[in-house]
């Protein structure tokens, strides 16, 4: 059985889970449409560690996973308050 | 015997049938090279040589011939699909199919068996009254039936009405067949090589050289090529070779996992698939069950097998065959699935000059090798989209033109 670490709930089988796609910034409300047709169609699928959405389905709650796509392990699961947070910190984006 | 039978493998009278030549040393300039020789790199260099005459081309694998997702398929062939625009296509993958053996002079071993989707729910058997009316009105051979004619079809299934999901129907399509893929891929593969093309594996592409908006070659682990044309046919890393050329795909890597059980005496003549229960399960001429269900859960770069699935896929295999509880697995695997939004793939020109695409093969590439390979060449020696191919153009996201293939295998309904 594979774990993933919930920031609230603890730890708990990944099938209590569901993805929710990777963390990226939506457009601006004017933006173009291509911009558009790209935040909800096109992916950068990438095979490196990647941050994405993750949902525990049981208790409706959503977080941010740090994952790798090679290997599925599961590095790192924070609540999004806590990414906010940690960005204006470090000053990543 | 055994001697005499090493004296027979080691006589010059009797020497083994190569082929594919030798690996020769890659040239530097080829007319088109195709990166990946599965079965859609292989049969588009096919039809490229025998019905286009453009022999000057080189397919280069990372791997070896037909190891990815050619290897990994579970080989079920049908057309039976939802919209007009994928009817169409597999129609023409279907007709070209039966032609191969004798195109080859190889018995790809086409069986065609009866394919059964079976509906539980009313939303399933609408689903399947729609494909069957948009199927007969393409020409190809699909009915709604009911439980009475699914007996007489497929008497070992358990049509009671005692069951968690009851079977209230099925879309009956004759024509849904099974091959060999191996045989596919090694049919195109010495074909293409008869007339001059080169195969050249364990080649991997590491960058593809751009100037002024087109291709002008790429970078291998065998050196630099230089080539007017490319063409991409790596489904499960097509996200990573498109990225080498700047292209942004509407494609996750998902893995889809499959396995076969342990020989057993034919009794299963046609595949039998649940879109509601999400599994496929027919026998082969071996007499192993093939089985496979919907992708994985989220995306992944890796052919790894989990227990979760085997165990969602058995217990809903089980509800079908209850008599197959006992039944041992013999392999599990899985391929890295291309999955797209509209479950269509993307196929055809690209915004870059003289670089083309073949991807976005989901759960539907293997059924499609034949007319993959035949529409890619059109595309590639006409350097224009052919008609067939028109829905699947690569920029149909940005003008929100998507093909909403219900009839996928990964669909729930």
């Amino acid at each position: 059985m594979k774990i993933m670490h919930c920031p609230l709930n603890g730890p708990r089988n990944i099938q209590e889970f569901v993805y929710g796609g990777e963390v990226r910034d939506m457009p601006a409300d004017d933006a173009s449409d291509t911009a558009w047709a790209d935040y909800v169609f096109l992916e950068n699928n990438a095979a490196t560690v990647v941050r994405e959405w993750w949902m525990h389905a049981a208790s409706g709650f959503w977080f941010i996973a740090e994952r790798d796509t090679r290997t599925d392990e599961i590095l790192r699961t924070y609540a999004p308050d806590d990414a906010a947070r940690t960005d204006a910190k470090t000053g990543d984006a | 015997m055994p001697f005499g039978l090493l004296k027979f493998g080691l006589s010059k009278t009797y020497p083994a049938r190569r082929i594919l030549p030798r690996q020769q040393d890659l040239k530097s300039r080829y007319d088109v090279v195709i990166i990946g020789a599965g079965g859609h790199g292989l049969a588009t260099a096919y039809y490229l040589a025998t019905r286009h005459g453009i022999t000057n081309v080189a397919v280069l694998d990372k791997g070896y011939l037909a190891g990815g997702n050619t290897a990994r398929n579970t080989a079920i062939i049908r057309a039976n699909y939802l919209t007009p625009e994928g009817v169409a296509f597999y129609k023409e993958s279907m007709d070209l199919w039966r032609g191969l053996s004798d195109e080859f002079d190889l018995n790809i071993l086409y069986s065609t068996r009866g394919h059964l989707t079976l509906a539980h729910t009313d939303g399933a058997m609408r689903t399947a009254r729609w494909r069957a009316e948009v199927n007969k009105h393409l020409g190809v051979d699909s009915e709604l039936i009911y439980p009475d004619e699914i007996a007489r079809l497929c008497p070992q299934l358990d049509l009671s009405k005692h069951v968690r999901y009851p079977i209230l129907g099925a879309l009956h399509h004759p024509p849904g067949a099974t091959a060999r893929h191996d045989a596919v891929a090694w049919g195109y593969a010495e074909g293409a090589a008869r007339h001059g093309v080169e195969i050249h594996q364990h080649t991997e592409v590491t960058g593809i050289n751009v100037s002024g908006g087109r291709v002008t070659g790429v970078e291998t682990t065998r050196g630099t090529i230089e080539c007017g044309q490319v063409l991409q046919a790596v489904a499960g890393a097509s996200s990573l070779v498109a990225g080498m050329a700047g292209l942004k795909l509407p494609i996750k890597t998902i893995p889809l996992q499959a396995c076969v059980s342990v020989p057993l005496k034919p009794f299963l003549d046609p595949i039998i698939v649940s879109g509601s229960l999400h599994v496929y399960i027919w026998q082969t001429s071996r007499g192993e069950l093939v089985m496979g269900g919907a992708t994985d859960p989220y995306p992944l770069y890796s052919t790894r097998s989990t227990l979760d699935f085997k165990e969602g896929l058995m217990a809903h295999i089980l509800e079908l065959f209850p008599f197959l509880s006992e039944v041992r697995l013999n392999r599990q695997w899985a391929g890295m699935a291309d999955m797209t939004p509209d479950f269509s793939p993307v196929m055809g020109m690209t915004p870059i000059g003289g670089y083309y695409i073949d991807s976005g093969w989901g759960t539907w590439g293997f059924k499609a090798t034949p007319v993959a390979g035949f529409r890619m060449a059109e595309c590639i020696s006409t350097n224009r989209q052919p008609d067939l191919l028109h829905p699947f153009r690569i920029g149909r996201f940005e003008s929100f033109g998507q093909v909403g293939e219900k009839g996928a295998a990964s669909v729930g309904h």
